[in-house]
């Protein structure tokens, strides 16, 4: 028996998203799953009614008759105590909880003898849990938005320009944080065109900043800055004073400052004091993105734009809703991904599977249960320094590697010694004198052969090849040699012989070179 | 011609076949070079023909065996596919085999070549025929059963005969007894049936030889056989008391033995153990099975032509890595018009091209420049492997082994210490498979389970195709 999922309206203040968008729906469908859709839930988020029907989903009108018809309802925000009053009696809820923060909602939930997965309780070091970090996602669009948001309320280019008018400056941009909203904000300023530089406690981000076209700025003190599930921690006092220093540094060169600094389970840390708001050049923008908890600069009016100091400080605490279709698509594409890993089956029915790691981390409430907080995962022990066992590239052609130990090179003089001298003691000359041309053409071939580049290797073997049909020469002189004694010769065995000889001999000769010619023909710049 | 010139002939011939393969180190002088091979092996026939131990009788008799002999042989260059190029050289090495036989049989029932030679001489000269044929046997009938293979008339699987070493080292055994007898033979007739019965055994032994070998070690086999057909023109020219025959040989030989030492080490494997044979399916399986257990770190995450497409068109750098798959699937053509198509786009496309990769020695070097690759973006694995986490997508077209992290992750897997081309440092890494199959060393891929790789599922051309298509649109 198929199960049914539920989206219902937003009721938070302010909150556009919706849980999933038609697009997704579909992939539910396909799923087993039937979806039923709050009329109006997608309306703030560009997906009407129409577009979740033809996507396969039933319409309900009103809250009341969604929430007790469905099974499984997904949500975006925290649910409030009167949407969890028109829960079904053991349905399965899926979205943000924030357990830490909502004992009274966990109780409630409770109560209700619920499953509840909580979207912000994934175990993010599981790198099969990415595709549902919700998290991330929305801090990917929230770090794009806050760029966005700083160019609206800036007054001028973000990238520089020759104009006939004369020369624009680029904008200076500086980001506070380099988590997933901060490297999100990183490459959207760097595509518009600014002078993007950041700053995180946690130096091995550097990189990644780099790679979205930022300057890592460093704080000149020593300490290592990773917390855990890629947060940051908090700092000790000297390492503090030396980031305040930086920070008012950056503050009175650059134009724009976004800051997402935060610690879990912390009020934001104050990154940005009053006078280094002062210090801003007049027109300047602060983006705080971290103003729902408080805020890292000390001005910041949560849910506002303020001009202090000739500066604006956005404090907007809904910018995903203010790019709701986008954070709406990404938010139900990982509640699909969930799915799929809840009903492996693909028959709609879902197996809450405490035995996943994953999961389990999810799982906050299981029929009535509290769960939370799992237990932490059993990290598979990281990978053991492996790539010492590569073995050392052999550069450049002959000289391979250290030379051979001596003993070993001993050893092989002292055996070519000895066959030297057997063959020297017993062979006779006229042999000796061919053995002397042997040895010699080796070594020659050797020394040649290592000069060719490996992209001619084919070729290589194709014209050895026709180059050993030199062999035909041996039956050539067999054929009719001049017979000047009366010998007992069985001329015709030995005619035949050689003529099949030449002739094969001739398929290789003609055929290599000319099958050398057409490849080496193919080799152009 | 008298005796002295044709040496002098023969002497300007060894010069040029040195130019020849000298003129190989790089693809500008490589077309002269081959031109010198021509020259010289020119030289060589004409003066031989004309010298002092052809008579004129011999001429019409010559000429017709050139002429039935090199239209085979021209047909063949022209009709070949670049695809198809292991199976023609391994077929052309078989042939030299055969005729160094025929050559040495000839030689042994003509009383002239042992005429006027004392004892000593004559049991040398004995032992040079006997030599001769047997490493023209081993040759020709290795070659035969690795064209098979590479033509896919015969399974790729190593045939592995209880107690093979055994039968090996009784091989040996009696061909060192039946040459003793040879030595020893009074007459021509006794001495035959020495060798006759040697042939039979070296033929059977070349054969087994090849039949143990797996399909991935092919590279080294083909080297090889190059390798063998060389000394065996080498023996021959000992047989006939000619330095010509003797330096060409030694040439040929020692390029073939250079070419199987690369390719063993860029296998890691010793050269022993590759002609033991076996690794190419089946002899690393329960190894890997235990390691198995330790794979699932992460998940494989498919990707369809149209993302790969966008992919591509949104990436600065590119490094493409083929592998036989694509001479299977004959998409050479198509990556090409990718490469040019994304070229225009003033994307930076390389091709890193690991030394097994193919059938041969420098197979995809070949195909690429069939497809009109220009030689200056195709890469060797040493040049290009510390570019890797420059690039934005590494695409690997129907490789597996020689891109598999384990190589260097996983101490305890059969291709430990295997260098590879490190496609996984890249930005992203795109996979073109037909399925999850491992590859010949029957090794679990971990780039499968990296974060930063896709798997794009489908028959190599096929696929191509379709990103080609995505890509123009």
């Amino acid at each position: 028996m198929a199960l049914m999922i539920g989206i219902p309206c937003e009721t938070a203040a302010g909150e556009k998203r919706v849980a999933s968008v038609p697009e997704v729906v579909e992939k539910l469908i396909k799923l087993g799953f039937k979806v039923a859709v709050e009329s109006g839930a997608g309306d703030a988020a560009n997906c009407s009614d129409d577009a979740y029907r033809a996507a396969g989903a039933e319409i309900i009108a009103g809250a009341t008759q969604l929430w007790a018809s469905s099974d499984i309802v997904f949500k975006v925000a925290v649910p409030s105590s009167a949407e969890v009053g028109l829960m079904r009696e053991g349905g399965v809820l899926i979205g943000f909880i924030w357990p830490a923060q909502n004992p009274e909602l966990m109780q409630q939930l409770a109560a209700k003898k619920a499953t509840v997965l909580a979207i912000d309780a994934l175990p993010r070091m599981l790198s099969r849990a990415q595709k549902m970090d919700a998290l991330t996602s929305q801090a990917g669009v929230a770090g794009y938005r806050a760029v966005i948001e700083a160019a609206n309320v800036f007054g001028r280019y973000f990238n520089g320009q020759i104009t006939a008018a004369g020369k624009v400056q680029p904008a200076k941009v500086f980001i506070a944080g380099a988590g997933v909203a901060g490297l999100a904000a990183i490459g959207t300023a760097a595509g518009l065109g600014a002078i993007v530089r950041a700053n995180d406690t946690r130096a091995e981000v550097a990189d990644q900043v780099k790679s979205l076209g930022g300057e890592f700025v460093k704080v000149e003190y020593e300490e290592e800055g990773g917390g855990g599930g890629g947060y940051a921690k908090v700092m000790s006092e000297g390492f503090q004073q030396a980031q305040r220093e930086m920070y008012a540094k950056q503050a009175r060169e650059v134009d724009i400052i976004i800051t997402t600094a935060l610690i879990p389970g912390k009020p934001a840390p104050r990154l940005i004091t009053a006078e280094m708001v002062q210090s801003m050049k007049p027109g300047s923008v602060i983006v705080d993105m971290a103003a729902e908890r408080g805020g890292n600069c000390e001005l910041t009016e949560p849910g506002q734009a303020v001009v202090k100091h000739g500066v604006t400080i956005v404090g907007y605490t809904d910018l995903n809703s203010r790019l709701a279709k986008q954070s709406s698509t990404l938010y139900g594409t990982n509640l699909f991904r969930l799915t799929e890993e809840l009903c492996k089956t693909k028959d709609g029915i879902i197996n809450v599977n405490m035995e996943d790691d994953a999961i389990r981390g999810l799982t906050v409430i299981k029929d009535g249960a509290v769960t939370w907080p799992a237990p932490p995962i059993k990290m598979p022990a990281a990978k053991p320094a492996a790539a010492p066992v590569a073995a050392p590239a052999a550069k450049g052609h002959g000289a391979s590697g250290a030379p051979a130990s001596a003993g070993k090179t001993a050893a092989i003089f002292a055996a070519a010694a000895l066959l030297f001298l057997l063959i020297g003691a017993y062979a006779p000359a006229a042999f000796l004198g061919h053995f002397t041309v042997f040895v010699l053409a080796c070594f020659v071939g050797y020394m040649v052969v290592w000069n060719v580049t490996p992209a001619l290797h084919t070729p290589l073997m194709s014209v050895t090849n026709a180059i050993s049909s030199i062999i035909a020469i041996g039956a050539l002189v067999q054929i009719a040699p001049p017979l000047a004694f009366g010998l007992d010769r069985p001329d015709a065995w030995i005619r035949w012989l050689a003529v099949v000889g030449v002739a094969l001999t001739a398929v290789n000769m003609f055929g290599g070179f000319a099958v050398t010619r057409r490849m080496l023909s193919m080799f152009r710049k | 011609m008298s005796e002295s010139l044709a040496t002098v002939s023969y002497i300007g011939a060894i010069i040029l076949f040195i130019l020849s393969l000298g003129g190989l180190s790089n693809p500008e002088s490589s077309r002269r070079g081959n031109l010198y091979g021509m020259i010289g092996m020119t030289i060589a026939v004409l003066a031989t023909v004309f010298g002092p131990r052809v008579s004129m009788a011999g001429i019409p008799w010559i000429i017709g065996a050139m002429v039935v002999g090199g239209s085979i042989g021209l047909y063949a260059a022209r009709k070949v596919q670049m695809t198809q190029m292991p199976e023609l050289v391994a077929m052309m090495h078989s042939l030299v085999g055969l005729a160094a036989c025929l050559v040495g049989f000839a030689n042994y029932i003509d009383p002239i070549a042992a005429l006027n030679l004392s004892s000593a001489e004559k049991a040398i000269h004995e032992i040079e025929v006997y030599l001769g044929i047997l490493i023209g046997a081993v040759t020709f009938a290795g070659s035969l059963i690795a064209f098979g293979k590479l033509s896919g008339k015969i399974g790729g699987k190593p045939l592995l005969l209880p107690g093979r070493h055994f039968l090996n080292l009784i091989g040996l055994l009696v061909v060192i007894v039946f040459g003793w007898q040879f030595l020893h033979a009074e007459t021509i007739s006794a001495g035959m049936f020495a060798l006759t019965v040697m042939t039979v055994i070296a033929l059977l032994f070349g054969m087994h030889m090849v039949l143990a070998i797996g399909g991935a070690d092919m590279p080294v086999v083909v080297s090889m056989l190059n390798s063998y057909s060389g000394w065996a023109a080498a023996a021959t020219g000992f047989m006939l008391n000619n330095d010509l025959l003797i330096v060409t040989g030694a040439l040929v030989g020692s390029s073939g033995a250079i070419l199987s030492y690369i390719m063993c080490r860029a296998m890691n494997r010793n050269f022993i153990s590759v002609i033991a044979g076996g690794f190419g399916s089946g002899g690393g399986k329960p190894a890997q099975k235990a390691e198995g257990d330790a794979q699932p770190a992460g998940e494989v995450v498919a990707i369809s032509a149209a993302d790969t497409a966008e992919l591509l068109r949104e990436a600065k750098s590119v490094i493409i890595v083929p592998g036989y798959g694509m001479a299977v699937a004959q998409a050479q053509h198509t990556v090409f018009e990718i490469t040019q198509v994304l070229r225009e786009k003033g994307v930076n496309v390389r091709f890193g091209i690991h030394p097994v990769a193919g059938r041969m020695p420098g197979h995809m070097n070949v195909l690429l420049a069939e497809a009109k690759v220009p030689y200056d973006i195709v890469m060797e694995m040493d040049e290009i492997n510390a570019d890797f986490p420059d690039t934005d997508v590494a695409i690997v077209i129907g490789a597996n082994d020689i891109v598999n992290p384990a190589a260097q992750e996983v101490p305890d897997s059969p291709i430990a210490g295997m260098p590879v081309l490190e496609v996984w440092k890249a930005k992203t890494s795109i996979m073109m498979k037909r399925s999850m199959a491992t590859g010949y060393a029957g090794v679990d891929n971990p780039l499968f389970y990296k974060e930063n790789n896709r798997m794009l599922f489908g028959d190599a051309k096929k696929m191509l195709d379709e990103v080609l298509t995505a890509l123009k649109a």
